[in-house]
């Protein structure tokens, strides 16, 4: 049996699933009940400073976009850290981690842009006995707006200041959480790098309008008719979420800096997808909001019953094992070929690959043969751009075949060579290398 | 004293008012919104849809569901109205399951197609619960046609006409219009009066003259309509009932399907209808089917079909030989009538022969068998009169008994057109008739126009 436990910075837990700073880590309550069922930790809603706390609006707080049959696919919130006091908060982790030592703990942390207001808080959270710290430099809505969260998050120098601060004043380790705001998100890592932060975490949410109200003229979610960018998450994301992380991991400045990934994580696929570009852990949120916390349940049972499969015997099997394939565009091997091909008996006919391609690809699927229809893939004009797997309904129906080398691509009338090479020293490349002679 | 199911002889007041009206009450209900939305998200936009290829009216499927699924029901009910102002109704009775459900990629990859029916029932019961009308006439052309029959052909022919701007009297032997809409077809799939609203939503459009109460033949005879009109278009469908040939069938209590089915959707009381005790229908079709079943709910105790070919010849659906099952109703295979046994002149049973094929050809075994039965329906089939044709100074060709007509609906008269079941070579459905009469009156519309131009 493949085992999950996680040693994340020294941080224990029994798996690898986090919740995430957020609504549902808000209270006892709430994480008493994840807990039960079965989360490995959580990073407990983000406690801001002493004294009279935030207040949220009273109107709707989500929005969302859907896929089919009304699957939730994007999620946005305008909602702000804790609305509790601290106090409270501090008591409640407290009695939580008692209750529950084999339990990850975090404290998710957003405090003024100064020395004094970091320093105040840590021996508050220190005394809770959480496991560590996350450092909330990602909140796009609202707490930016007064100078933090993704305020500090999109000024790398704060990271860097803030995250030093930290580790000067607790021995708790340090979570910099990032924001997706940002144009290059290695520059914010390898600051938070340079401050000494044990681990990122990545990403915080991304700037959204989920909708616009066609009667009201107003942006979603709307409060008394005006709406104002949230912080957009759920499945969505996760493609750039996992571009980020992996950009991080295979920074040379930041390789080898523990990633926590976050980014619309739905099943025990987006975990190990998120952990194999190197994430160390991951965390979940907007799955949990969804459909409860008894998602977990299947995240675990599937990322044993996959490792069993693969032969994967501990989770540092598998973090990190696709780094090493994320590379340049330039580095792609232009001699490789594959060919679209269209298992005739899953397919059901509806046409979609032929439409995708004749209209907007390159003609190479037939509709019609013989005046019957039938769809098939003209090797002499696909290029293997993919499109066509993409738009078919049926899970495996088209699959993209690699020509062996020295087999004759038909597009180009000319084998298929076993040379790797790629655009640096293509001809075409007025930049190409020389290579040497 | 014997009541309800067991009451001998042909009875009504069988059932409780509330059994009645369970009993004949929507098959299909209608979906509801979310149901609707649910629905039209399992549809792929198939290119070159299989499904649009099955219909016979062409409607163009993929599009109107997915204008259902981004919240335009309007627009989807004019898609549908575009190639079939009866849409409502074809979504109704349209045996969806051997034409665009049969062929749907859903159908083919996991066994449950789309319910196009169904989400064509949703969008089209939008718009008329509105009463949105879509279509203006165009100018008027001075054009009058003439109409023989108020049934699917004729009202779609005379949708098409008016919208071109021409002027449309048709002319209708029963006292409604709608001809087997409201005549034909179990109740079950045409409640609340269904049949006289689309009536009244496909008149809308104005510049439709329906005259009740006019019999070709009886009434008016065709070459007085060649002489009065521009055009003419006969969707009078079938008048005559194919007999059983079998003995004694002037029996009381042997009735005409078509009749009975007829006679139940004008009732106003259902519970005044009487039906037999031990019901036998003659025939494999889908007028046997609605009669048996509607005889069982009328709450007759015992119904049998019995068709003289096997089960794969039946022209009765997949799914209406299921409804029957599944209503009690008994099917069996291979029998012929050969007489009926009366006592005093009433039907007390029914005896028939066994078939065989041999070779292309069936033939009675010689083997009988005999059932009890009050009541005996004919279903074998209708067919067209053409009788009430005649007083035309010049005959119109036939075919196969029925008119016959080229590719656009033409008759071998010039100024004569015709669709639906009176003309040779359809399939007898209510949206192929709608076909028949759309394409016509396009046809029409051309050769009164100079192509279509006034």
């Amino acid at each position: 049996m493949a085992d999950i436990r996680n040693n994340f910075i020294g941080i224990k837990s029994p798996n690898p699933f986090w919740l995430a700073s957020a609504p549902p880590t808000d209270k006892a309550y709430n994480v008493e009940r994840a807990f039960k069922a079965g989360w490995g930790g959580v990073v407990w809603k983000t406690l801001g400073e002493e004294g009279p706390p935030v207040v949220n609006v009273n109107g709707p707080r989500y929005g969302a976009i859907w896929g089919a049959d009304r699957r939730l696919l994007g999620l946005n919130n305008i909602e702000l850290i804790t609305d509790r006091d601290l106090q409270t908060n501090l008591r409640e982790m407290k009695q939580v981690k008692m209750n529950w030592p084999d339990r990850a703990l975090i404290a998710s942390i957003m405090v003024p842009c100064v020395e004094e207001s970091w320093k105040a808080i840590l021996p508050l959270v220190e005394e809770t006995g959480a496991d560590g710290i996350e450092l909330n430099f990602g909140c796009p809505h609202g707490m930016s707006e007064r100078g933090m969260g993704s305020a500090v998050g999109q000024v790398p120098e704060y990271i860097e200041m803030v995250v030093r601060w930290c580790k000067q004043y607790t021995r708790m380790p340090v979570i910099t959480k990032l924001t997706p705001n940002i144009t290059d998100i290695r520059k914010p890592a390898r600051a938070a790098h340079a401050g000494g932060t044990d681990a990122v975490s990545l990403i915080n949410t991304i700037n959204s309008i989920t909708g616009v109200d066609l009667d009201s003229f107003a942006p979603q979610p709307t409060i008394d008719g005006k709406g104002s960018h949230g912080g957009y998450c759920g499945p969505a994301v996760k493609p750039i979420a996992m571009n980020m992380v992996a950009e991080i991991a295979r920074d040379p400045e930041t390789r080898g800096l523990p990633i926590s990934g976050i980014g619309g994580i739905t099943t025990w696929r987006d975990a190990a997808e998120f952990m194999a570009l190197g994430a160390g852990n991951v965390q979940v949120c907007t799955a949990a909001m969804t459909y409860g916390f008894k998602i977990v349940q299947e995240m675990i049972a599937g990322l044993e019953n996959w490792m069993d499969e693969k032969g994967h015997a501990s989770l540092s099997d598998i973090i990190g094992r696709a780094t090493p394939n994320v590379t340049d565009w330039q580095y792609l091997n232009l001699n490789y070929v594959a060919k679209a091909r269209i298992d005739q008996d899953a397919c059901i006919k509806c046409g979609r690959c032929h439409i995708a391609c004749e209209d907007t690809s390159h003609q190479a699927i037939t509709s019609m043969v013989n005046g019957a229809r039938h769809f098939e893939v003209i090797e002499a004009e696909c290029v293997g751009c993919n499109l066509c797997v993409n738009v078919c309904p049926v899970e495996g129906c088209i699959t993209m075949e690699p020509l062996a080398a020295g087999a004759m691509d038909q597009r180009t009338g000319k084998p298929v060579s076993p040379i790797y090479a790629n655009w640096t020293t293509h001809p075409n490349n007025p930049m190409a290398k020389v290579a040497a002679e | 004293m014997a009541t309800g199911h067991f009451i001998e002889g042909i009875a009504g007041g069988r059932l409780s008012s509330e059994q009645y009206a369970d009993n004949f009450s929507d098959l299909h209900p209608p979906l509801d919104h979310h149901e609707a939305l649910v629905e039209s998200d399992r549809c792929y936009f198939c290119y070159d849809a299989p499904c649009m290829n099955a219909c016979p009216t062409s409607i163009d499927i993929p599009l109107f569901i997915r204008q259902i699924a981004t919240g335009n029901p309007l627009g989807s009910a004019k898609t549908i109205f575009d190639q079939n102002i009866l849409g409502g109704m074809c979504a109704r009775v349209c045996p969806t399951e051997t034409l665009c459900e049969e062929v749907c990629v859903r159908e083919v990859a996991e066994g449950k197609p789309v319910q196009i029916g169904r989400l064509q029932r949703y969008a089209t019961d939008v718009a008329m619960s509105e009463d949105k009308q879509f279509y203006k006439r165009a100018e008027a052309t001075g054009k009058s046609i003439a109409v023989v029959g108020a049934g699917p052909a004729g009202l779609a022919a005379a949708h098409r006409l008016a919208r071109h701007g021409h002027e449309v009297t048709i002319l209708e032997a029963r006292p409604k219009a709608g001809g087997l809409n409201e005549y034909g077809i179990a109740a079950y799939k045409s409640v609340d009066d269904f049949a006289q609203a689309e009536v009244d939503y496909v008149t809308a459009i104005g510049g439709i003259d329906i005259q009740n109460g006019k019999a070709l033949g009886r009434d008016f005879q065709l070459a007085d309509l060649m002489r009065n009109y521009d055009a003419v278009f006969l969707g009078m469908g079938l008048g005559g009932v194919n007999a059983l040939r079998a003995d004694g069938e002037d029996a009381d209590g042997v009735t005409n399907a078509v009749e009975f089915i007829a006679e139940l959707r004008q009732a106003s009381d259902l519970s005044s209808l009487p039906v037999g005790r031990r019901v036998v229908v003659i025939g494999g079709g889908m007028t046997a089917v609605d009669a048996a079943v509607q005889s069982k709910l009328l709450g007759a105790e015992e119904v049998t079909i019995c068709y003289r070919r096997g089960q794969e010849h039946m022209n009765a659906s997949g799914f209406e030989q299921d409804l029957a099952a599944a209503n009690g109703v008994t099917i069996r295979h291979w029998l012929q009538p050969k007489r009926v046994i009366a006592e005093n002149g009433k039907v007390s049973g029914i005896e028939l022969e066994y078939t065989a094929l041999s070779g292309d050809k069936l033939a009675g075994t010689g083997e009988r068998l005999t059932l009890v039965a009050d009541q005996v329906f004919k279903a074998i089939g209708q067919s067209f009169v053409p009788a009430h044709l005649n007083g035309s100074e010049e005959a119109i060709e036939l075919e196969g008994g029925r008119i016959k007509v080229d590719a656009e609906g033409r008759t071998s008269l010039a100024k004569v057109w015709a669709g639906g079941d009176c003309i040779f070579g359809g399939d007898d459905l209510t949206v192929s008739a709608v076909a028949q009469g759309r394409d016509a009156a396009e046809s029409i519309h051309r050769a009164l126009t100079s192509n279509g131009r006034a």
